[in-house]
């Protein structure tokens, strides 16, 4: 994995140096971002509501019994905003939409249409990288404000809704605007963006460098999503680190 | 200067000293041809003999090991060369791509380098079908159809390309005679109409003699004999006659 790290620097260098064919491009980023949505929409919903009602149960006892009752809402926010929506939903997504990429990408490359497309003098990087990597750029970062204020419901709910918990509603939003700064929103949401570079740029690279046929395309695609995954959880800490001063 | 070489049809071909290998084993083992400007190029060998690898390289999909290419007399590994020249080449398995229907894939270099308003180009992409016998196929996916119609629609869209230099390799290994002799046409009339240099691969024996100007016959990564499709009919060369004259017969007693 680690032999590739520079392919994939130079990868996203050269992303970047094409980003301003994305105009041009537009209706391939609009194709891959609707295709983001729909798969993994009901997905981020389900998972992100589970989130959220699991951190209060776990929490949330504990809290109440030690008479930390209005710390629920806070603990729940924090922990959801700023770690668990960013990490899972990338997580989800690199499963989801980064296999996706690997193995199109992958296809592609292993029945020769990229060979077709560079005898054609279109750059499969313009092509295919570029409209791949700014709608899971602009995609995820959206997925993870949404699994947020759903996290939070789902914390919400099950306060609620538990009787060892048991706290109203709006208390359990009022506790979580006293701890939660759009500061923390922010910095959670920001993370997923970089995440979103990661998985774009790891699962496209793996695509392009696939070899051997059908067998090929199945390791390409497995490879894609392991290294995605150990590379968000490495950022994650790299960041929180960076980010929390 | 750009103008001008985009108006100018047929490039030469210079191949020199042209050697590969992958991992240990040696595909090419040092080639050595000129391909005149305008003319019909056609490479027979049996198979694994490196033809496809051979055309890779002309359109520099792969890096010579050692060795060099010239188009118009300037070497393809200055860089520029390729985006200057237009090249096409017929994939031995199509190379359609497999998300587009088949007239985005015809008209896929008009529309990317925004060559033609989208009404022109529906009108080209018909007409160029129309050409290999595939009117109406637009909407279809390359996956519906046949390979000999994927090879086909392959042909269309290097025709759309109106390229300078034209590789095919292989363009009739999956077609009925009746659709070979078309594409034989097709590939002569092409030539004639705009002088593209035109390389052709191919086992078929009659389609090579039939539309050739020169005939190269490569073994095992070399080139055997080189000349007019006459001067290799006379070829003394063991291996050459063996493969020109191999024929099926069977034993019946
Ligand atoms: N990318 C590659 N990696 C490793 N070996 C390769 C590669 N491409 C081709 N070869 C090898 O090079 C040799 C020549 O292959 P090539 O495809 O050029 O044959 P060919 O003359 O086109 O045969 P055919 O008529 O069957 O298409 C084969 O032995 C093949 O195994
Ligand atoms: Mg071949």
């Amino acid at each position: 994995m680690f032999q590739n790290i520079g392919e994939m620097v130079i990868l996203f260098w050269r992303t970047l140096l094409a980003l301003p064919q994305t105009w041009r491009q537009r209706q391939k980023v609009f194709d891959q971002f609707f295709e983001i949505g729909n798969a993994s929409l009901l997905m981020v919903c389900i998972l992100s509501f589970f989130i959220g009602g699991v951190i209060a149960l776990q929490t949330g006892p504990v809290l109440v019994e030690r008479g930390l009752a209005s710390a629920v809402g806070g603990v729940v926010g924090i922990a959801i905003c700023k770690e668990l929506a960013p990490v899972m939903m990338s997580i989800l997504i690199a499963g989801r939409i980064g296999s996706a990429m690997a193995a199109e990408i992958g296809s592609m490359r292993v029945y020769q249409e990229i060979d077709a497309l560079r005898t054609m003098n279109i750059n499969p990087i313009t092509y295919l990288v570029l409209p791949r990597l700014v709608a899971i750029a602009v995609a995820l970062p959206l997925l993870v404000i949404f699994s947020i204020l759903v996290g939070w419901l789902g914390g919400a709910l099950v306060s609620v809704a538990n009787t060892r918990i048991d706290i109203p509603f709006e208390s359990f939003f009022t506790t979580l605007d006293d701890v939660v700064a759009l500061k923390d929103v922010v910095n959670g949401v920001f993370k997923s963006f970089i995440f979103a570079l990661v998985v774009g740029t790891v699962c496209c690279h793996q695509g392009l460098i696939t070899r051997g046929g059908p067998r090929g395309i199945g390791r390409s695609v497995t490879k894609a999503v392991v290294n995605s995954i150990v590379l968000i959880v490495l950022f994650d800490y790299i960041l929180t680190r960076i980010l929390l001063r | 200067m750009n103008q001008a070489n985009s108006n100018l049809h047929g490039v030469g071909v210079q191949v020199r000293g042209l050697q590969k290998s992958f991992g240990g084993q040696r595909v090419l083992k040092g080639l050595d041809f000129d391909v005149q400007p305008g003319e019909i190029f056609v490479i027979m060998g049996p198979s694994g003999s490196g033809k496809s690898v051979l055309l890779k390289h002309l359109v520099g999909l792969e890096e010579p090991d050692a060795g060099d290419i010239l188009i118009q007399g300037e070497s393809i590994r200055s860089g520029d060369v390729l985006s200057k020249y237009r090249l096409a080449m017929v994939f031995q398995s199509g190379g359609l791509l497999n998300s587009l229907t088949v007239g985005e894939n015809v008209g896929l270099y008009l529309s990317e380098h925004r060559l033609k308003p989208p009404e022109e180009i529906a009108r080209i992409v018909n007409e160029k079908l129309e050409v290999v016998g595939l009117a109406g196929t637009q909407e279809k996916m390359p996956s519906e159809l046949s390979g000999g119609m994927r090879k086909r629609a392959a042909i269309a869209r290097a025709l759309v390309i109106e390229p300078q230099l034209i590789l095919y390799d292989e363009p009739t290994s999956e077609l009925d005679p009746l659709s070979a002799v078309i594409i034989a046409e097709e590939i002569v009339s092409l030539n004639q109409r705009t002088g593209v240099t035109s390389l052709v691969v191919s086992h078929d024996r009659e389609l090579a003699f039939g539309v050739a100007d020169r005939v190269a016959v490569i073994h095992e990564g070399r080139i055997l004999t080189i000349g007019t499709p006459e001067q290799v009919r006379q070829c003394a060369e063991p291996l050459v006659r063996e493969f020109l004259s191999a024929g099926f017969k069977r034993n019946s007693s």
